[in-house]
């Protein structure tokens, strides 16, 4: 029983994270038809940021985590949408695709090249510790990620639904050209968008990169993941994107544990698989219709 | 006159030509500067760089200036074979590399058939059993490694069941296998048995599954980055050690990733750059010099590899030929007051198998602690 909870909570905490590379995919599909497929390197940059910060720069972690983060939402959120989504969504969105992934690739290629193949050491959030909650014995690294996934979801939900700026952006989501008829900035909440996304994936790398050390190949398997998440929870649905990053998050560590390493990524696929079969809309989105 | 101001030219001309023409000796690299064991692959080439900048400053082998190319073959095996025609068809004197397993698998009969001696970091114990008398480590394969820690579990740490974790290559297989075949031999009890995959981020299943074996102590056997990962998630899960492992969990990478997480583990290492011997001080001094990193053993490994290629050449062959240099290597030990940049004393067998003193080491804030000095096998 205790190794039970102790995966749950560990595949929570991991699954938090894919939530908040989820939402990142969802926002940006939302307000703007954006597949980011370059969003799993979006998460492995930040930490190069905060890693440069650190090393070339000489400031300590925090610091370097506050930079990392800003460097983040300009670069991957206002620089993105400036010079690469702009310039390609006018094609469709078949190009702006091609693009994201021509991103990837460049952005994986950088990182190799410029600053090393090698994996490298991040600095933890929280002690190597274990605390004892009603007799079983959980990491704490895993229990800060997980409340800091939390707090950041729960966050984004208030923004989104009990700010004036939020409404407008779901409005934004819904139908833009209603929403300018009703003097909605749309351009702007677009890039908010586009920031917040800038935000989140520095978010998730801070909370990922310690465990999983820093490496350019982060991205690939993060992106995945984080898109499977987006698809089984619904593509169009904020709390779709959440129940999909928890679901994978816990599917891959039990999966993991008690059929085999080598297969574990086969269960989320199949349940991948599953729901575009059979509820293709994902297990929270909703049924969207297209007048031709 | 254009005769005139053809001449000039037609001189310059011959003149280039017989300055590129000048013999280099080509030496290739062939090995993992990315993928999932970029960080041996990166060590080994950056030992075998100091060594090639070392020899050519100093006149090169017989006069020759050394040509090093590198191929990466990002630790894929299809890559590694293309990369490795591709080292092939430039004709090189020797090969180095790979340091990855299956890609010396995958590569070692391209270059058995061109008759290219190869020095290999690979560790696989199987690789000087398959025939190819072109093939030399240069470190322990596992048959040798891991008796030597075998015996430390039985004799040191007594422990009478061992949780074992490893990673699904070659590599990983070949040494799990060896290690299950010693531990049977001492009546030493294998309560889990977790296969994990190269390149693998997230060992927490693995470790509950070691957690519920409750071992006598758990022994580690994966690349760096993987064994760094799993220390870091050993630690962070409350899984009570021992930790135990053969070179990789020891390593220098390892300790620079897991931080003080690798704090307590031990094992047999091969080699090190924290043996206690003043020649390996002095390289690790000058690698760091020339790197801004302290090596681990596969830096040590592709220094030594470079260097036993040039003893051979001027020493023993006083030319460049191939056949000869792999006929000479099988049996041949080099010592330090012969060639000091071999830095320990080596020998080779008939089938390039490599052997050495060795070393069982503990990690202590941070740093190997060489706790005992093993003898050659041959002595």
């Amino acid at each position: 029983m205790a190794d039970i909870l102790q995966l749950l909570v560990a595949g929570l905490a991991t699954g938090a994270i894919y939530a908040l590379v989820a939402i990142g995919f969802t926002l940006l599909w939302q307000t703007s038809q954006t597949i980011n497929f370059a969003q799993g390197e979006f998460v492995m940059l930040p930490a190069f940021f905060v890693l440069i910060a650190m090393s070339y720069f000489g400031l300590s972690f925090w610091p370097a985590v506050a930079v990392g983060t800003l460097v983040s939402i300009i670069v991957l959120g206002a620089l993105f949408k400036r010079l690469v989504v702009d310039p390609m969504i006018r094609h469709g969105v078949l190009p702006l695709v091609i693009a994201t992934i021509g991103l990837a690739i460049l952005m994986k290629e950088a990182v190799r090249e410029f600053y090393g193949a090698d994996a490298q050491p991040f600095p933890p959030l929280a002690a190597d510790i274990n605390v004892t909650i009603l007799g079983v014995a959980f990491a704490m690294q895993s229990l800060v990620v997980l409340a800091i996934g939390i707090a950041a979801v729960v966050a984004l939900q208030l923004f989104l639904n009990r700010t004036r700026t939020g409404r407008c952006m779901q409005a934004t989501a819904q139908n833009p050209t209603a929403a300018r008829l009703l003097g909605i900035p749309v351009e702007r909440m677009i890039l908010y968008t586009f920031l917040i996304n800038g935000a989140l994936v520095a978010l998730a790398s801070i909370l990922i990169t310690p465990i999983y050390l820093a490496k350019f190949t982060n991205g690939e398997w993060l992106g995945l993941y984080a898109f499977i998440a987006a698809i089984v929870g619904g593509f169009n649905q904020v709390r779709g994107a959440i129940a999909g990053g928890l679901l994978l998050g816990v599917v891959d560590n039990f999966a993991a544990a008690y059929l085999s390493s080598q297969y574990r990524m086969a269960l989320p696929l199949l349940i991948l698989i599953v729901v575009i079969l059979f509820r293709p809309q994902g297990l929270l989105g909703r049924i969207e219709e297209r007048t031709v | 006159m254009r005769g005139m101001k053809l001449g000039p030219v037609v001189s310059a001309l011959l003149l280039m030509a017989g300055a590129a023409g000048a013999a280099d000796v080509k030496l290739a690299y062939v090995g993992e500067i990315s993928g999932s064991i970029a960080v041996s692959g990166g060590n080994f080439r950056d030992g075998v760089i100091l060594a090639v900048e070392e020899i050519n400053a100093a006149g090169g082998i017989l006069k020759e200036k050394i040509a090093l190319s590198q191929l990466d073959t990002q630790t894929n095996p299809g890559v590694a074979r293309s990369q490795m025609q591709k080292a092939i068809d430039g004709e090189p004197y020797v090969v180095l590399g790979p340091i990855f397993s299956g890609n010396v698998k995958a590569t070692m009969q391209l270059l058995q058939q061109a008759e290219i001696p190869h020095l290999i970091g690979g560790e696989a114990g199987e690789l000087t059993t398959l025939g190819d008398r072109f093939l030399f480590r240069t470190s322990f394969g596992q048959q040798i490694g891991m008796p030597k820690i075998a015996n430390f579990i039985r004799d040191e740490l007594k422990a009478k069941t061992i949780a074992l974790i490893w990673v699904n290559n070659d590599f990983g297989k070949g040494g799990r296998d060896n290690l299950m075949k010693q531990l049977a031999e001492r009546n030493i009890k294998l309560v889990a048995d977790v296969s994990t995959e190269s390149g693998q981020v997230d060992f927490a299943a693995d470790v509950v599954k070691l957690k519920a074996a409750n071992a006598d102590a758990v022994f580690v056997y994966s690349n760096e980055e993987e064994c760094a990962r799993i220390m870091r998630e050993a630690r962070k899960q409350g899984l009570k050690g021992p930790f135990v492992g053969d070179t990789t969990l020891l390593s220098q990478k390892t300790i620079e990733l897991a931080g003080d997480a690798a704090n307590g583990v031990m094992g047999h290492v091969g080699l090190t750059a924290d043996a206690p011997i003043p020649a390996v001080a002095e390289f690790t001094a000058r690698f760091q010099k020339r790197f801004n990193y302290k090596p681990d053993h596969n830096g040590i490994k592709g220094y030594t590899a470079v260097y036993a290629v040039k003893y051979v050449t001027e020493k023993k062959l006083g030319k460049f030929d191939r056949k000869a240099l792999a006929q000479v290597m099988h049996g041949l030990t080099i010592a330090p007051k012969d060639e000091p940049a071999i830095l320990i004393e080596t020998t080779w067998d008939n089938v390039g198998e490599i052997d050495r003193i060795s070393f069982l080491a503990e990690v202590v804030n941070g740093q190997q602690k060489i706790t005992k000095i093993l003898p050659k096998l041959g002595k």
